[in-house]
C-alpha cells in the first residue's frame, strides 16, 4: 500500500525544489531585464520549472501523484543535462523586447513544457497498456496510475498546453506587428504552431472517439510531441528569423 | 508440522527479559488453536493473573484465527518462566500440558524480539506479508497499554514492533500485491479504472471465486451489479445476498454493453460470450474499456475477444499465474524485510545494554559496599584502640576505594563500543561477581 505521508512530502520536497529554482529564474531574469529565452541555459532551465509547476498542478487538480517519482527523476535528469550540455552563460542582457514578448516567450514555453508532460504521460500510458495485455505485470506495474487517470491527466495537460499556446501566440503577433508592422504570419515558426494547434485539437476530439479512446489517442499524443520537439529545435534553430536567440 | 523449540539454554537470562510461548496455523491445527484463542475480555484477564501471580510483571496477549501468543517480562525471582507461563496457558484454558503435543513454541531474549517483529512484518502470517496482522497486533498491545498490563520493556518492544510492520509495508514489496485469484482480478480491474466507484459489474453465472470478486468490488463502492445465472433463482439469490439486480438469462446480450466490469463463472461446455457479442457491446459503449475477469473452466469467453481493443480478458489461469508472479516477488522481498528486523532488532539491544550497564553498577556497588562494611565490622573488633574519627576515616577512604575501584569499570560500559560487547561484559561480570546468585 502506498505510504500517503511519503507521497506528501515528496510533494512538499518537489514544490520546495521549485520554489528555489523560481529564484534562481528571478536572479537570472533581473540580471536581464527579462524572462530567461535569450541563452540555451536559461530556455531550458525555465522550461524545466514550468513542466514542474504543470505536473505539480494536474496533482492536485487530478488527486494522483502516483507518476511523480517518474516526472521528478526525468527533471532532475534534465537539470542534469543542463549543466552539462548548456553550461550557465554569461547573462548579458539581450536587446530591449519588453512586457508583452516576455509574457510571450513564457505562455508558449510553459504551453511546451505541457505537452512534454502529455507525452510522458502518454508514454506510460502505452506501457502500462502493453504490460496489463502481456499479463507480464512488474513492481512498477503496480506503483504507476490506472490508465484512466493517465489519460485523464494526458489531456488536462494538452488542454493546458494549448490554452497556454492559444493566449501566447497572439501576444506574439501583435508585438511582430508593433514591430515591424506586420503580423510575420509566414513565418515557419508560426506555421509549425499552427501544425500544433491543430494535431492536439484533432487529439482531443479524437479521444473521446470510441475507434481512439484509449492507446491509440495516447500514442497519437505521444507523437504530437514530435511536433513540438520539431518547433522547439529544428524551426528555431534554421528555419525563422524571429525565434532564433542563441 | 509441530514444533517445539527452547532456546533458554542457550540464552543467558539478564536483567531485562522477554519471553513468549505461543502456537500458530504452522504448529498447531485449527481445532487447538480454537481451544487456546482469547477473546479481547480474556486477554486482559489473562495478563491481570499473571501478574497477580507473580510469572510476569509485564504481559500482552495476541490473539487472531491464525496464533495465540502470550508475550510477558518476568517478575523477579521467575524461574522457568517459559514452563510457568505455558502451565498457566493450559490451565486457563482448561487444558492438560498433553494437549498441546509439542505444538507451543517457547522463545526467550532475543529470539523472542525477533518473532514477534517477524508477526509485525507479515513473514510469519498464512499469506507473506498479509496486512490485518499489524492491525491485529496494535490493537492487541493498545488495549494492554490501556489496562495497564504493559510497562516500559514491552512498551518499547510492541513500539518497535508496531514501527517494524509500518517501515516493511513502506518500504518494501512484501505486502504490495495481491495474493488471492479474486483480489488480483479487482486490482487488475483498478488498474485500468483507477477508483471503482461509480462503476457498473455484471456477473454471470456464481462461482465460489466469482463471489469473492463481487465481495472485493463491493467493498470498493463498486457502483452497480448485475447478475445474470441460467437459473433466475439464484441470480435473484446472489442479488440480493450482494445488494445487486438480477437479470434474465435471455437479457444477456442487451446487458452486455452495460459493464465495465464484467466477470464470469458459468458452467457449460463452451464460451458463452462470443467475440462477436463483446464486439456489438463495446460500439454501444462507445469504446470505452471493460475490464473482464473469466473464471469458468470451460472458459465463458472467447479467447479470440482478448484482441478486441479496450478489451481487457483475464481467465483464471491467467489470474492463477499473477498470483504465483506475485508470491515470488514477495518472497524476494524477505531479505529487505530481515534487514529492517534487525536493524529495530540491534535498536532494542541497544538499549537494553545502556539500562543493564547501569544497573550492574548499581548492584556491583551495593555488592562491594556490603562486603566493606563486613570487612570493617570484622578487623575492626580485633583493634579495640581505633578512635570513633579514625573508624570515620577508614569508613571514608574504603568508600572512596570503592568508588575509584568502579570508575574505570562503569565508563567503559557505558562507552564501550559496540552494544553486543557491552551487553557481553555485563553478563561476564553478573557471572565472575555471581550477581544473579539468590535471584534466579
Amino acid at each position: 500500500m502506498p505510504n500517503v505521508w511519503l507521497g506528501r512530502i515528496a510533494s512538499v520536497l518537489l514544490a520546495g525544489g521549485l520554489l528555489f529554482q523560481y529564484y534562481d529564474l528571478l536572479e537570472r531574469s533581473r540580471l536581464m531585464h527579462t524572462v530567461p529565452y535569450d541563452d540555451l541555459y536559461g530556455s531550458m532551465s525555465l522550461f524545466a520549472w514550468l513542466f514542474g509547476i504543470t505536473y505539480l498542478v494536474l496533482e492536485i487538480f487530478h488527486r494522483q501523484r502516483s507518476v511523480g517519482a517518474l516526472v521528478t527523476i526525468l527533471m532532475i535528469a534534465w537539470v542534469g543535462l543542463l549543466a552539462w550540455a548548456a553550461p550557465v552563460q554569461s547573462t548579458t542582457p539581450p536587446p530591449a523586447r519588453g512586457a508583452l514578448f516576455a509574457l510571450h516567450v513564457t505562455l508558449n514555453t510553459w504551453s511546451y513544457a505541457a505537452f512534454a508532460l502529455s507525452f510522458v504521460l502518454s508514454l506510460v500510458y502505452l506501457v502500462q497498456d502493453a504490460l496489463l495485455r502481456s499479463r507480464k505485470l512488474s513492481t512498477a506495474f503496480w506503483r504507476f496510475p490506472a490508465l484512466d487517470a493517465l489519460d485523464r491527466m494526458a489531456r488536462s495537460s494538452v488542454y493546458l498546453g494549448l490554452g497556454l499556446i492559444a493566449v501566447g501566440v497572439p501576444m506574439g503577433l501583435v508585438w511582430a506587428h508593433r514591430l515591424n508592422g506586420t503580423y510575420s504570419l509566414g513565418d515557419p515558426k508560426v506555421l509549425v504552431t499552427a501544425v500544433i494547434l491543430v494535431v492536439y485539437v484533432l487529439y482531443l476530439r479524437l479521444s473521446r472517439n470510441a475507434q481512439w479512446r484509449g492507446s491509440r489517442a495516447a500514442l497519437l499524443c505521444a507523437l504530437n510531441f514530435a511536433v513540438v520537439l520539431f518547433s522547439y529545435t529544428f524551426v528555431n534553430f534554421y528555419l525563422t528569423r524571429f525565434h532564433r536567440f542563441f | 508440522m509441530t514444533t517445539t523449540v527452547s532456546n533458554e539454554k542457550r540464552n543467558v537470562v539478564g536483567r531485562i527479559q522477554v519471553a513468549l510461548i505461543g502456537c500458530n496455523h504452522r504448529t498447531a491445527s485449527v481445532e487447538l488453536r480454537e481451544r487456546v484463542s482469547f477473546t479481547q475480555q480474556q486477554a486482559l484477564d489473562a495478563a491481570d493473573e499473571l501478574r497477580k501471580q507473580g510469572i510476569l510483571e509485564e504481559a500482552v496477549v495476541l490473539s487472531t484465527c491464525n496464533r495465540s501468543e502470550l508475550y510477558g517480562v518476568p517478575g523477579e525471582g521467575g524461574t522457568a518462566l517459559t514452563e510457568a507461563m505455558e502451565e498457566f496457558f493450559t490451565s486457563f484454558h482448561g487444558l492438560s500440558r498433553s494437549d498441546l503435543n509439542g505444538t507451543f513454541y517457547r522463545w526467550t531474549g532475543r529470539d523472542a524480539i525477533l518473532h514477534l517483529y517477524r508477526v509485525a512484518a507479515g513473514l510469519d502470517s498464512m499469506m507473506l506479508g498479509e496486512a490485518e496482522i499489524l492491525g491485529q497486533l496494535r490493537t492487541a498491545y493498545n488495549q494492554a497499554l490501556e489496562h495497564g498490563a504493559t510497562g516500559p520493556v514491552l512498551n518499547r518492544v510492541f513500539q518497535g514492533a508496531l514501527e517494524v510492520g509500518k517501515r516493511v509495508r513502506a518500504e518494501t514489496e512484501v505486502g504490495a500485491r495481491p495474493m488471492s485469484v479474486a483480489l488480483a482480478g479487482v486490482k487488475l480491474a483498478e488498474r485500468v479504472f483507477g477508483n471503482l466507484k461509480g462503476y457498473v459489474a455484471l456477473i454471470i453465472g456464481a462461482g465460489a471465486v466469482a463471489e469473492q470478486v463481487v465481495e472485493q468490488l463491493r467493498s470498493r463502492g463498486i457502483g452497480n451489479l448485475q447478475v445474470v445465472n441460467r437459473s433466475y433463482e439464484r441470480a435473484a439469490d446472489l442479488a440480493a445476498r450482494m445488494g445487486g439486480h438480477a437479470v434474465q438469462w435471455e437479457l444477456l446480450e442487451d446487458v452486455l454493453s452495460k459493464p465495465d466490469v464484467l466477470i464470469t463463472s458459468a458452467g457449460g461446455t463452451g464460451p458463452v460470450i462470443t467475440r462477436k457479442m463483446l464486439e456489438r457491446a463495446s460500439a454501444a459503449r462507445g469504446g470505452r474499456p471493460v475490464f473482464v475477469i473469466d473464471l469458468g473452466v470451460p472458459r465463458n469467453v472467447d479467447a479470440a475477444a482478448a484482441g478486441l481493443y479496450n478489451l481487457y480478458l483475464y481467465n483464471i489461469d491467467d489470474l492463477g499465474e499473477i498470483v504465483e508472479q506475485n508470491k515470488k516477488a514477495r518472497e524476494a522481498e524477505i531479505p529487505r524485510v530481515e534487514s529492517i528486523i534487525a536493524e529495530h532488532s540491534a535498536k532494542f539491544e541497544s538499549w537494553r545494554a545502556t539500562l543493564e550497564a547501569g544497573s550492574i553498577v548499581d548492584d556491583l556497588r551495593e555488592r562491594f559496599h556490603q562486603q566493606r562494611q563486613q570487612l570493617i565490622e570484622e578487623k575492626l573488633k580485633e583493634l579495640p584502640d581505633v578512635s570513633p574519627e579514625e573508624r570515620h576515616r577508614i569508613a571514608r577512604i574504603t568508600e572512596e576505594l570503592i568508588e575509584r575501584v568502579l570508575h574505570v569499570p562503569s565508563e567503559r560500559l557505558r562507552t564501550g563500543r559496540g552494544m553486543r560487547g557491552r551487553l557481553g561484559a555485563v553478563e561476564a561480570l553478573r557471572h565472575i561477581f555471581g550477581l544473579d546468585e539468590g535471584k534466579a
